[in-house]
């Protein structure tokens, strides 16, 4: 959403202001910004240009929109681009959450690509030995190690049933270890003697890469497990606020937010900030009324061995179910409601949208200014209109952390499976040791008496 | 029968012990892996690198003569520059083996602090390197933005240790609770705040080489601050974790520098011409005959080998346990050869010493990539050495080089094949679930011990 607001919004600047004449075309002025800014000043030598991307918009869009001007034809493309992106997403939502884990692994291993095809294009070093080929087995070994542990986690019955997985996940780390070590032992003796610093730039630059995306990815699956709502949420926020920010930027823009973007406006951001921070209140309403799906959405996504498949079915947690709020007495004056029914989870999505307006924003410039450093209008063109993947899921970095950070600090507990298999994985005098101890706590909050009796 | 030796019963090892070995060790370890004269050589090679290199930038760090101090200078004068440079190695690899020996001795709470300084300055050299490779020391905010990221690795790495071992002291004051019940959100408060700092700092011109040193700086974390982090952890399961494999390293370092010189004639790798593969070999099994012994020397002292605890009614650490069968002396029936070759049947070894042999493989065989991979950066960005802080050794990197891997495997050794899941920390999770499922736990794990036959079986239960 942010190239549409640059180049709409730089024309309604052409339109509105002209104390600045920066040219007619969009491309133009994004390029030539990023590029007299820093040309002045070369602190490393060859700023080598990415070269522009050319336009792939399919052939069928094009000669549906051939009669438009250049700049309506954009606007639909992007327009009719961004309908089927979130039809999209929709369809995969209802198509279950392993189809959502697939999707997210290959958004991951597009966003990895991008950015190491814009690493190997600005140290030119793309004939390096070897180099393609580590990083792809390093971006394997992480994903090996990440996904190892949550299958660990979640599919604990089925990985004792089968031998194989056990030995696997019993030595998980130890194989994750070794595998990595084996990419880093072919790193060194792929060090060529003169490609030293070129090398270890791609080195660096594979594992901040990897850092960031990996991890993310990572954390989005976990936030999955906990309830597809966990999941669809955040997204929707960061969505919806891009969108509310471009549209009251639109209307109502005036003042610049950061010199960074000199497209955002504080109009837009605070009120992208209020719009999403009541679609997050809404949505929940509108779905929760949604029986038959509701409890798709919130219950945790569990494995079941014997159907061999993803259940997604519980009895919701006092997060979903109705309770009474009593409305401090200032909103009860203006309102007339004394108490109000709401979901604990409202509460929650207030502070996620909230999140996402103010904090998400920060992604979209840590990307622009990525951009501008390394003279690059878009990451990559895979989505026509709109650019790379990278592009769409910039706002999205800090959102995973974030939610799974918020989840382990507010809302659940240890996870009492794992809790079990720790329990089992201990010598018999620990287990006894902690039998003991679990027993007298118990035993003083007086749930135990009961159960001895039933026993 | 347990073989226990009279120093086992001590809390620690006589101080006359410890001189010995230091001594000892001396001896054996004075002329340390001094690449003195060829220092000057591989500046040479630096040299030729840099007609090579396509791109150019070299920012030159000045050859550190040193810092050596007064003292040294004046009582080594009369001596040419060679020799004056081998004693000025060997004097301070003594220092520094006598320093690491005191460390040990003074317990875990001095050696947490000195691997907190080591891990600080490693974090301050390489940074420095970056600002010099960039030019970037005047870019605006980007020193505090450094340490800050320090501080909050560290804060959230060290939180999530502390929480583990120091339950009982962190149940006792309220302050403390509610930092470890939050304590993911406000780490991760505190690096969005430092992420944000970050991206408001972006500078017109300065854009590109902001992203440098921010990406510099998280690489940089990732290494020194993980690897230091793994460090503590190996520590707290029991010292001799932490002594056998930096032992192991140094000794590998010194054996193969050694072996090098007396016999070695054909070259490792053309990354660093000075290693032989004479030095490799031979370095490789002195190792593991010296960690064989050195972990014999180690396993009969409690000192060593328990677990580090926090004692929270006297505050203090305490490292008293009943020794785990990895300690104890077994017999091992060795294989038929073997029996012929020694004619003993079987041989009385601590389980612990099998696993030093897997230790000090691993350090002699992979030990010398991480010092391939810290040649391999020096030549890339043209330094003689890491930093001047240690006379005649260059920085405190050069002397970690070798440890970088050596932490990580031990950890991940540990993981896998010694230890299982932290009883404290399991029940702490126990305690903080609902109480329907802790019941649900408990009648599980009922069922478990009593199939086990650590509990009496059911029908005789009486409350």
């Amino acid at each position: 959403m942010t190239e549409l607001r640059h180049r709409i919004a730089t024309e309604n600047q052409l339109q509105h202001q002209s104390s600045e004449d920066k040219g007619s075309e969009a491309e133009d002025r994004v390029k030539r910004d990023g590029g007299v800014s820093d040309s002045e000043c070369r602190p490393d030598s060859g700023v080598p240009e990415v070269p522009v991307a050319t336009d792939d918009t399919p052939e069928v869009l094009n000669k549906a929109l051939s009669g438009l001007s250049s700049r309506w034809k954009n606007w639909w493309v992007r327009g009719i681009l961004t309908l089927a992106m979130i039809s999209f997403f929709f369809f995969i939502i209802y198509l279950g959450p392993m189809v959502l884990m697939m999707i997210v692994l290959c958004v991951q291993i597009k966003c990895f690509h991008e950015i190491i095809t814009i690493g190997y294009s600005v140290y030119h070093s793309y004939h390096l030995p070897w180099f393609r080929t580590l990083s792809w087995y390093f971006l394997l070994c992480v994903n090996y190690f990440f996904y190892g542990e949550t299958v660990t986690d979640y599919f604990f019955t089925l990985v004792q049933r089968e031998e194989p997985l056990r030995i696997l996940s019993k030595y998980h780390r130890f194989i994750s270890f070794t595998l990595y070590l084996t990419g880093f032992c072919m790193f060194v003796l792929s060090l060529v003697k003169k490609h030293y610093r070129l090398q270890f730039y791609m080195f660096g630059w594979t594992h901040v890469t990897l850092l960031i995306v990996v991890t993310q990815s990572h954390l989005i699956i976990h936030n999955l497990f906990e309830g597809m709502i966990w999941f669809i949420v955040p997204i929707s926020c960061v969505i919806c606020n891009d969108i509310m920010a471009y549209m009251f930027g639109f209307f109502f823009g005036r003042t610049p937010l950061i010199k960074l973007s000199p497209k955002k406006t504080w109009e837009g951001f605070i009120g992208g900030f209020f719009s999403t921070v009541v679609f997050g209140i809404l949505v929940r309403i509108s779905e929760t009324h949604l029986s038959i799906s509701y409890r798709y959405f919130v219950c945790p996504v569990e494995f079941n061995n014997d159907s061999n498949s993803f259940t997604v079915d519980c009895e919701p947690s006092e997060l979903f179910q109705l309770q009474d709020y009593t409305l401090p007495s200032v909103l009860q004056s203006i309102t007339g409601w004394s108490t109000v029914k709401l979901f604990p989870f409202q509460i929650h999505s207030i502070a996620l949208s909230a999140f996402a307006s103010i904090m998400g924003p920060f992604g979209g410039f840590f990307a622009s200014g990525f951009k501008r450093a390394f003279k690059i209008k878009d990451f990559a063109n895979t989505i026509p209109g709109h650019g790379g993947i990278m592009d769409r899921f910039d706002c999205q970095y800090l959102m995973a952390t974030f939610v799974n950070v918020y989840i382990a600090s507010f809302i659940r507990g240890p996870n009492p499976t794992k809790v079990i298999q720790q329990l089992l994985a201990l010598r018999p005098d620990q287990q006894l040791h902690i039998y003991n101890s679990l027993k007298a706590h118990l035993t003083e909050r007086g749930l135990l008496a009961t159960q001895e009796e039933a026993a | 029968p347990l073989n226990l030796s009279h120093a086992q019963r001590h809390k620690r090892p006589s101080t006359t012990l410890y001189l010995l070995c230091a001594y000892a060790h001396s001896c054996v370890w004075s002329p340390q892996e001094a690449d003195g004269q060829d220092r000057l050589g591989l500046h040479g090679e630096g040299e030729a690198d840099m007609e090579g290199e396509c791109k150019a930038h070299t920012p030159d760090m000045p050859p550190g003569d040193g810092n050596t101090p007064q003292c040294l200078n004046r009582a080594l004068e009369g001596l040419s520059s060679r020799w004056k440079n081998w004693w000025i190695r060997g004097i301070l690899s003594l220092t520094m083996i006598t320093g690491f020996f005191l460390i040990i001795y003074l317990g875990p709470l001095m050696l947490i602090f000195v691997v907190m300084s080591i891990q600080i300055k490693c974090f301050q050299e390489i940074i420095t390197i970056g600002y010099r490779v960039y030019h970037s020391y005047e870019l605006p905010w980007f020193r505090t933005l450094s340490w800050y990221f320090l501080i909050c690795v560290n804060y959230f790495f060290y939180g999530e240790t502390v929480a583990d071992y120091f339950g009982a002291l962190v149940r006792r004051e309220e302050p403390l609770q509610f930092l470890v019940r939050y304590h993911r959100f406000i780490s991760f408060t505190l690096y969005l705040a430092g992420f944000c700092m970050f991206v408001l700092s972006l500078v017109k011109k300065h854009y590109r080489l902001q992203f440098y040193m921010f990406a510099w700086t998280h690489v940089t974390l990732l290494i020194v601050v993980t690897q230091s982090h793994l460090v503590i952890q190996n520590l707290f399961e029991g010292m001799i974790w932490f002594i056998v494999p930096i032992s192991t390293v140094i000794c590998n370092d010194i054996m193969a520098y050694l072996f090098g010189f007396f016999f070695g004639r054909t070259p490792l790798i053309k990354l660093s011409p000075k290693k032989t593969w004479e030095g490799f070999i031979g370095g490789f099994f002195s190792t593991v005959v010296f960690s064989f012994l050195f972990a014999y020397l180690l396993s009969q002292y409690q000192y060593f080998v328990c677990p580090v605890e926090y004692n929270s009614e006297t505050n203090r650490f305490t490292v008293e346990c009943e020794p785990s069968d990895l300690f104890v002396m077994q017999e091992y029936t060795l294989p038929a050869t073997a029996q012929n070759l020694l004619r003993w049947k079987t041989v009385n070894l601590y389980p612990f010493q099998i696993h030093s042999i897997a230790l000090s493989t691993f350090a002699s065989l992979i030990g010398p990539f991480g010092g391939f991979f810290a040649s391999g950066f020096k030549r890339a960005f043209k330094i003689k050495d890491f930093a001047d802080t240690i006379p005649g050794h260059g920085g405190i990197m050069d002397r970690f080089d070798c440890q970088y891997l050596m932490a990580t495997f031990v950890h991940v050794y540990i993981a896998s094949f010694i230890r299982g899941p932290n009883p404290s920390k399991v029940l702490q999770q126990l305690l903080a679930l609902q109480p329907e499922q802790q019941l649900s736990i408990f009648n599980t794990l009922r069922n478990h011990l009593r199939e086990k036959g650590m509990l009496p079986p059911a029908v005789g239960l009486k409350v």
